[in-house]
């Protein structure tokens, strides 16, 4: 008796009256009797060797619990892919701001005092800032060669085409900058520690299980001697994907050492600058094409700076690459990608996951490729669109419609496009303030890239209550986005329910089971699915136990509920993923079926750029976007406006300063996100094509939003001044430097 | 009672109620509310008066309580976001916070209800413009501000 009562409809979202009043409880809201305050003591230089630690005059330091890498109970790394990361320095540093030794008070403030009065003496050791020093080698910071990972995507010969007499070639390089996630709530866990009861950390995270894997290896005890409890998540966007194992870590430590309950809580400047961004990056484009349009050949060389330890890198590395060709369909492409070691901190997921670098790119070097062939940015777009049954540049075939052009007139018709590139066009000459608009068309695939979610092999519970109460168990977390909500529509519906009826359990790794990581736009379309599976089989019991027919009322549910649980004890399915069988994918050769669906999108953004101050803003901005069904229009919606902010501030507001490896702007103050006046109207429009693999028909939307704007915006800023910025953030220094000379008219 | 050495009793209203702090005199207001009072929905965003997370009505105006030393509200009347709703009933603001997906991670939500309340009760029937300015002060890294607009919009017609 599956419905659709939920589904696609603004049903109320689950936490939001706690929200609103103040009553949501977030970890920093929380105490523990008996607690202290940790801190972090960390390093002053980039690189370097420790040589002594001074503990300052003035501190009654019998009262602190003080931890060094000596106190680590199991192995000092933070495990996640290459276990490169230790927890507190050993003898060496590798980044500014590296973790060396851990505080622990019951007086915070005092605790502050503390943390200054110790003195880290260190050698410097010589150290590397840039992708360029890095890949030269300057000096050799990690491993052979500086490089953390390296892929190869290759479809076609793309060395066959450059000496072709009929073919034009564009090259181009273009260049992003590091972003911090500002998440509005810093990071921040609790941890409690003994020998006799293990480990226990409740925090602000994403992903409750990397943190347990984490922990597990730090105090080398057994799985179930760890708990790792989610708290209330003042957001996170990538920035609580990995960070979290280092501070729940931190705490732990100290909690262990001290045998008391351990907060620590970050505040803005040590989290903006010891904590993960998103990874600078360097393209260079060299594309072949014909004198009317058609692609023929792309050799597109991607690079990101990973910072100081592998972390996330090679994660990130790939997604960039795999969606660096884009929606195109070219018959021979190439794609070779690195990420490399510089002497900052690691920088890390954040929301788009390396393909918003490669997209910029790519869809600011396709307008310089339209201008070669001097056909519009549309026009060339438009005689390159991927369609079914073509195939991407990992080979991947697409098999779903497809229709990049529809979305491209609707949203070009939305914002009178074409009138617009015109007028404005005619107006500019000689106007003080000029106007542009400009696109972005792209892709984004949702789920764990190739093989990932074969080995994630997530699990994800159904559990009825006697009183018929349906309760979803999933480590996928609730960081802002709408997953308590979604599942339980998602659950709803597939047992015909109302929405009430579910309750979405607050994951507890102790409670849960492994849904996976709440990343890569993968919680709504893989998890869901899971747990549309998980409340079926819940169904199914019931009814294979004669209990229920095809049809019931909610009171029959819950009778029946009430009945199985008085004869077993529990009712309770798990489910576990299983890839589909037609998705193959060849990690070797990065072959094949990237994603199992792909997001499709078209973004307009409308700029105005004043000559005489230098500032460059987005008066409109129009996202259009296929994401198959849309499960939940507000929440959808509210996804892609915030992405397409968190793009805007990218690229024309954030920019982090680095002075020596250190991020210099570290505060509100002077690192800049986009206020309630900054931000120009976002008009959101989606398309809806049910995909057969998603819960209800739905795909991944998270990350897509991040995707175009950057893209969109500096090709409207050249349709304006004329100039083709090849690099976010674009500063008004960087506009002021370009434009200057030029005559203006006050 | 006997303060600490170097606290001083403040005697003021919070959400209507009469209450005796007892802090040092440069106390942020935000860290007596909430450790000493334990009314937790007033956030710390970033403790330089740049995004609102801590935002309450102090006499009715709209401050930053990070900047806000304890000293300074002896005798005055502060609202948290604990005391915008009338009991169970949720305040305008709030119900289309909700209904119109204004608040998402929900950390920046107490200051960002605290100043569309202010804003409304300044400009009872705000233009697109004084709603941009009117919010300027608060950050939100979720919404891009989309639904936040919308839910004040919304409160105006149900207010």
């Amino acid at each position: 008796m599956a419905s659709d009562k939920n589904i696609g409809k603004p049903v109320p979202r689950k936490e939001g009256r706690a929200k609103v009043t103040g009553a949501a409880q977030y970890v920093d809201d929380l105490q523990l009797p008996g607690m202290l305050y940790g801190v972090t003591v960390r390093s002053h230089v980039p690189r370097g060797r420790i040589v002594g630690v001074e503990f300052g005059e003035g501190i009654p330091w019998d009262e602190f619990t003080v931890v060094t890498a000596r106190d680590v109970p199991g192995a000092n790394y933070v495990a996640l892919i290459l276990n490169d990361q230790p927890y507190l320095a050993d003898g060496v540093v590798n980044h500014a701001e590296e973790p060396i030794l851990l505080l622990a008070h019951p007086d915070k403030y005092l605790l502050e005092e503390a943390r200054r009065a110790v003195k880290v003496e260190t050698e410097s050791l010589p150290a590397v800032f840039t992708i360029e020093e890095s890949l030269e080698p300057k000096e050799v910071i990690w491993g052979e060669d500086n490089v953390f990972k390296t892929f190869l995507v290759e479809k076609g010969n793309v060395d066959e085409v450059w000496d072709s007499p009929d073919l034009i070639t564009i090259e181009g390089e273009y260049r992003t900058g590091a972003q911090e996630q500002l998440y509005i709530e810093t990071n921040g866990v609790i941890a409690t520690a003994n020998a006799e009861e293990g480990v226990t950390v409740r925090g602000s995270m994403q992903c409750p299980y990397y943190v347990h894997k984490a922990l597990v290896k730090l105090f080398d005890l057994p799985e179930d001697k760890i708990r790792v409890i989610q708290t209330e998540t003042g957001g996170g966007f990538g920035g609580k994907e990995e960070y979290p194992s280092m501070i729940s870590g931190h705490a732990a430590l100290l909690a262990w050492k001290s045998g008391r309950p351990v907060k620590m809580v970050y505040d803005r400047a040590e989290d903006m600058v010891a904590t993960t961004k998103r990874h600078p990056s360097r393209t260079r484009h060299r594309t072949a094409v014909t004198r009317d349009g058609k692609l023929v050949g792309m050799e597109i060389d991607f690079v990101v700076d990973g910072g100081a330890y592998a972390t996330l890198s090679s994660v990130v590395l790939s997604r960039g690459t795999i969606h660096a060709a884009g929606p195109y369909n070219c018959p021979n492409v190439r794609i070779r990608s690195r990420a490399v070691a510089t002497n900052v901190p690691p920088h890390g997921a954040f929301r788009g996951f390396g393909a918003p670098q490669s997209i910029f790119a790519l869809e600011r070097h396709l307008d310089k490729v339209a201008a070669a062939v001097r056909l519009s940015p549309e026009e060339l777009r438009r005689r390159n669109f991927i369609t079914k049954g073509e195939t991407t540049a990992t080979g991947q075939v697409i098999r779903e419609d497809v229709d990049l052009p529809g979305l491209l007139d609707r949203a070009f018709e939305l914002t009178d496009y074409q009138e617009k590139r015109e007028r404005f066009a005619r107006e500019n000459e000689g106007a003080r303030v000029k106007r542009g608009i400009g696109f972005a068309s792209f892709m984004h695939g949702a789920g764990f890239t190739g093989s990932g979610e074969k080995y994630l092999q997530s699990i994800v519970g159904c559990e009825a209550t006697a009183e018929g109460r349906v309760r979803v168990l999933a480590a996928s977390t609730e960081i802002g986005q709408g997953t308590k909500t979604v599942f339980a529509q998602i659950a709803a519906d597939a047992l015909g329910l109302d929405y009430e009826t579910v309750e979405v359990v607050q994951p507890d790794t102790a409670d849960v089971p492994n849904s996976g990581p709440t990343v890569a736009s993968r919680t709504t379309m893989i998890v869901g699915k899971l747990v549309e599976s998980a409340a079926l089989q819940i169904k199914e019991t019931l009814k294979g136990a004669g209990l229920i027919g095809d049809s019931y009322t909610q009171d029959e549910w819950a009778r029946a509920c009430g009945e199985y649980v008085r004869q077993h004890g529990a009712l309770r399915t798990h489910v576990q993923y299983q890839q589909p069988k037609d998705i193959e994918w060849d990690d070797e050769h990065y072959r094949g079926d990237a994603y199992g669906a792909y997001a499709w999108a078209v973004y307009v953004a409308e700029v105005s750029v004043d000559t005489l101050t230098y500032e460059a803003r987005v008066e409109d901005f129009v996202a259009v976007q296929e994401v198959g069904r849309v499960i939940h229009p507000v929440l959808a919606a509210g996804q892609i406006e915030g992405g397409v902010a968190q793009g805007i501030g990218w690229t024309l507001y954030e920019n982090v300063v680095w002075r020596e490896g250190r991020m210099a702007n570290g505060q509100m103050t002077n690192y800049i996100i986009p206020t309630s006046a900054d931000i120009p109207p976002i008009r959101v429009h989606f398309f809806e094509n049910p995909y057969e693999g998603g819960p209800g028909g739905a795909k991944g939307i998270g990350e897509l939003p991040m995707d175009g704007p950057a893209p969109a915006i500096l090709n409207a800023v050249e349709h304006a001044v004329g100039v083709a910025f090849d690099t976010v953030p674009l500063t008004p220094e960087a506009l002021l430097d370009a434009l200057e000379g030029e005559p203006v008219e006050a | 009672m006997t303060d600490a050495p170097g606290k001083i009793s403040i005697n003021c209203k919070v959400n209507g109620e009469a209450v005796t702090l007892h802090a040092y005199p440069f106390a942020r207001l935000l860290d007596v509310l909430r450790e000493e009072l334990r009314l937790t929905g007033t956030k710390e965003g970033c403790g330089e008066g740049e995004c609102g997370a801590c935002s309450v009505l102090l006499d009715g105006e709209l401050v930053n309580s990070c900047l806000v030393p304890a000293a300074q509200v002896e005798g005055a009347q502060i609202t948290t976001v604990e005391g915008v709703a009338d009991g169970e009933r949720l305040h305008a603001v709030q119900r289309a916070m909700v209904e119109c997906g204004g608040a998402q991670c929900g950390i920046c939500t107490p200051g960002m209800v605290l100043a569309a309340v202010s804003l409304l009760k300044h400009t009872p029937q705000p233009s697109e413009a004084d709603v941009r300015e009117g919010l300027a002060g608060n950050l939100c890294r979720c919404t891009g501000y989309m639904k936040i607009f919308d839910a004040v919009v919304h409160a105006v017609k149900e207010g």
